[in-house]
């Protein structure tokens, strides 16, 4: 075991994945010589050289058309999308193209493309570069998309993107990048890994379910343990909030937050992307569906609101964070009026 | 000066063509022209191969007219057609080894038919039964393209991959002139000239994008773009199967050779509507038309090799015969086909098992089976 950050992790993750298969390519702008912006592919194009670690003109769609041409030729491409806000200009070749070519070809040709996008707020950055952009992607048939939220996961999960037939967006917490952890280098080929699609409960609960992904799966951590901790007035206060890491969005482990739910009756999801046709919007619905005589309350969302996201000064207050999402965890527990108590006619 | 931008667009006059005299082999009566250097890539072929190739025009042609029909009787949703356009498919696609591949659109159904896809799968598309008709590693041929020019962006990549396996094979995008406007032709030009990919590509300039001309898409001639991106580009009488075999030959020749992408403009001309859907007395005028027709991509060889003594009217009894059978097999390969099972469509979704889809399928599948009880 390894103590790195996530972004060593992701790096760490490429160099295995180069490394164990010489179909893997490395394909973006800035990721050879300099090392990508975040240097998550710090070192690959000298270890591995430039027909492996490619740099490449500046136009998204161009490099995701590229490579699904090399998928064609039985590669394995590895595209990084240098920030979120840059991913539109390749929205056509992802969903018209990778997303649907296996399909098209009714199973003949795989498109295993795998697409690292750092994603998410919090580092103070200008327009278009602190986006979250998941839920276009998680709507697209054919698309896997996946977060990881620890330097472990992304060790593990990237490699497992890389070596699924499937196409899958990759989209890695930025504001985590920096984060610390313990790293088992050979989790990957341990047969009680985790598997790519599945969610993870990361601190057990038994009064409300608190599900999220990526840069929030720490904020939810921390709003666990201060509810734990809220005993001003003896026990009685304190909540205990079941946490769990999606780590998938499509498609979504819906069974591991359905034994929660029905556990412990209650459902807060948290997500930094906009509400309106969220991640959070369809979760809510199948929880519903799913667990409607085990929920005691209506489930909760804390989301970024139905803006662009803002300038950086006003971050703080559209990205969820501990007190929105205890607000809602009280709202659940009926120690604070519903949103919209009163509101039906 | 235009008061409007239509009016602007209206007023200008239609394209000249400063760029190089576009390369000819036979004139539109028949007559072998000869045209240095390009002579040389078809020194090789003889009277009984351009008979051949001839035979191909012919058949194409009769397969084109046959799904027409099939489209006006209701067997086929819809239909391109690439009435004119066979000389410049057959042309360059006969130049290929199977190892190349080829990414396409639409209306390159010649193109298919040399690359010896399945006249059945070919229609499957149109029919609706499929979404693609064959596989595409079988023929070397990508499954069409329907979104206007992100083929070239994936013949492009598939180049860039067949250089780094070390291999000869190249990569052909067709598509249309219309598709030159768009960003992603223009993107995979900087990218193959960045990477000197063996890619190729052929564009047909039919003059047409549905109603708009080409003037709408060009203010020059289009194989003029590619110098810019560091291709060089040629253009080609595009209804002379001779010299679009010749410039093709000449591309593929220096791309298998390192020396990376060429453009090829093949000038011709839609004859017929864009798809069995559209109606072109709205925008077409007749006068032009019919100065095409004066160039039509059969007559001149049947013509020539008439000339030559290689064609007799036996011959051409023998190669209508075999035209007409293909369109036999074709419309039967068409009315034959049987609609997949409900359930199919869930098929070949992901590659992996997928838990969303597989319980989609489940759900779906109990729903159906419900009626069945009932019964
Ligand atoms: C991205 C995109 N926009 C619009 C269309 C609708 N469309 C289908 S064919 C066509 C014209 C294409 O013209 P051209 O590229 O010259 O090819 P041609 O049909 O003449 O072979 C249009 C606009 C499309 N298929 N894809």
């Amino acid at each position: 075991m390894a103590e790195m950050t996530l972004a060593k992790a992701l790096n760490a993750s490429l160099r295995r994945s180069l490394a164990h298969d010489d179909r893997v390519l490395i394909m973006g702008e800035d990721i050879g010589t300099l090392g990508g912006v975040f240097r998550v592919t710090d070192g690959l194009k000298k270890e591995f050289g430039g027909d492996r670690v490619m740099d490449m003109p500046l136009a998204e769609s161009g490099i995701l058309g590229m490579a699904v041409g090399l998928a064609f030729k039985g590669f394995r491409p590895v595209v990084e999308i240098q920030f979120d806000g840059f991913i539109y200009p390749a929205f056509d070749q992802i969903v018209t193209q990778v997303a649907k070519l296996h399909y098209r070809t009714r199973g003949n040709v795989r498109m295993p493309i795998t697409i690292r996008v750092p994603f998410g707020g919090g580092i103070g950055a200008v327009e278009h570069h602190s986006e979250s952009p998941e839920a276009y992607f998680a709507h697209t048939a054919g698309l896997r998309v996946v977060t990881c939220s620890t330097p472990q996961d992304a060790h593990t999960m990237l490699q497992q993107a890389i070596r699924c037939d499937d196409p899958v967006l990759f989209f890695e917490p930025k504001r985590r990048y920096w984060t610390k952890g313990e790293v088992d280098e050979d989790a990957i080929d341990r047969d009680d890994v985790l598997p790519m699609g599945s969610a993870r409960v990361v601190v057990p609960g038994s009064d409300v379910t608190l599900v999220t992904y990526g840069p929030l799966v720490a904020t939810a951590i921390d709003a666990a343990a201060a509810a734990a901790a809220e005993s001003g007035g003896g026990d009685a206060d304190a909540v205990s909030i079941e946490v769990i890491d999606l780590r998938s969005l499509a498609p979504v482990d819906v069974d591991t937050v359905v034994a929660s739910v029905a556990k412990t009756g209650r459902l807060v999801i948290a997500h930094e992307a906009q509400r309106t046709g969220g991640i959070g919007a369809d979760l809510a619905a199948e929880l519903t569906d799913r667990c409607f005589y085990h929920l005691e309350a209506a489930p909760q969302r804390v989301t970024g609101f139905d803006i662009p996201y803002p300038a950086s000064r006003h971050e703080e207050h559209f990205l969820p964070d501990l007190d929105r999402i205890l607000d809602a965890v009280d709202r659940t527990m009926g120690r604070r009026p519903a949103l919209y108590a009163g509101a039906v006619l | 000066m235009p008061s409007s931008l239509s009016e602007s667009r209206e007023s200008r006059p239609r394209a000249s063509a400063p760029h190089d005299r576009p390369v000819q082999l036979l004139d539109p009566s028949g007559r072998r022209v000869p045209h240095a250097p390009y002579d040389d890539y078809v020194a090789d072929v003889s009277g009984d191969q351009l008979a051949s190739l001839y035979e191909d025009l012919v058949i194409v042609r009769r397969l084109d007219v046959e799904a027409t029909a099939l489209q006006r009787q209701g067997e086929l949703g819809l239909w391109p057609p690439l009435l004119g356009q066979e000389a410049a498919q057959v042309g360059s696609a006969r130049v290929l080894r199977p190892d190349d591949f080829v990414f396409s659109s639409y209306r390159e159904n010649a193109v298919a038919y040399c690359r010896g896809v399945k006249l059945t799968e070919m229609l499957n598309v149109w029919r609706g039964t499929a979404l693609s008709g064959w596989n595409p590693y079988e023929v070397g041929m990508a499954t069409p393209a329907i979104v206007i020019g992100t083929q070239a962006l994936h013949a492009m990549g598939y180049a860039v991959g067949a250089k780094l396996d070390g291999e000869d094979s190249v990569a052909v995008a067709y598509f249309g002139d219309g598709a030159t406007t768009q960003g992603d032709v223009n993107e995979a030009m900087v990218f193959a000239a960045s990477f000197r990919a063996p890619v190729i590509f052929f564009c047909q300039n039919n003059q047409w994008a549905i109603s708009e001309p080409v003037t709408l898409q060009a203010q020059r001639p289009i194989a003029d773009r590619a110098p810019g991106f560091g291709i060089p580009s040629v253009r080609v009488d595009g209804n002379d199967v001779l010299a679009v075999m010749a410039v093709t030959r000449r591309a593929v020749e220096q791309a298998r050779e390192g020396g990376g992408p060429t453009f090829i403009e093949a000038i011709t001309y839609r004859m017929g509507p864009h798809t069995t859907s559209d109606d072109p007395s709205r925008y077409v005028d007749p006068l032009e038309r019919e100065e095409w027709a004066g160039r039509d991509p059969l007559a001149r060889v049947e013509a020539h090799l008439r000339e030559a003594g290689v064609l007799d009217d036996a011959l051409a009894a023998s190669i209508a015969r075999r035209a007409d059978e293909a369109a036999a097999e074709f419309r039967a390969g068409c009315t034959e086909q049987t609609d997949p099972p409900p359930l199919a469509m869930f098929d070949h979704v992901y590659a992996e098992p997928h838990r969303g889809i597989d319980e989609q399928r489940r759900q779906f599948g109990e729903y159906l089976e419900s009626f069945e009880e009932e019964n």
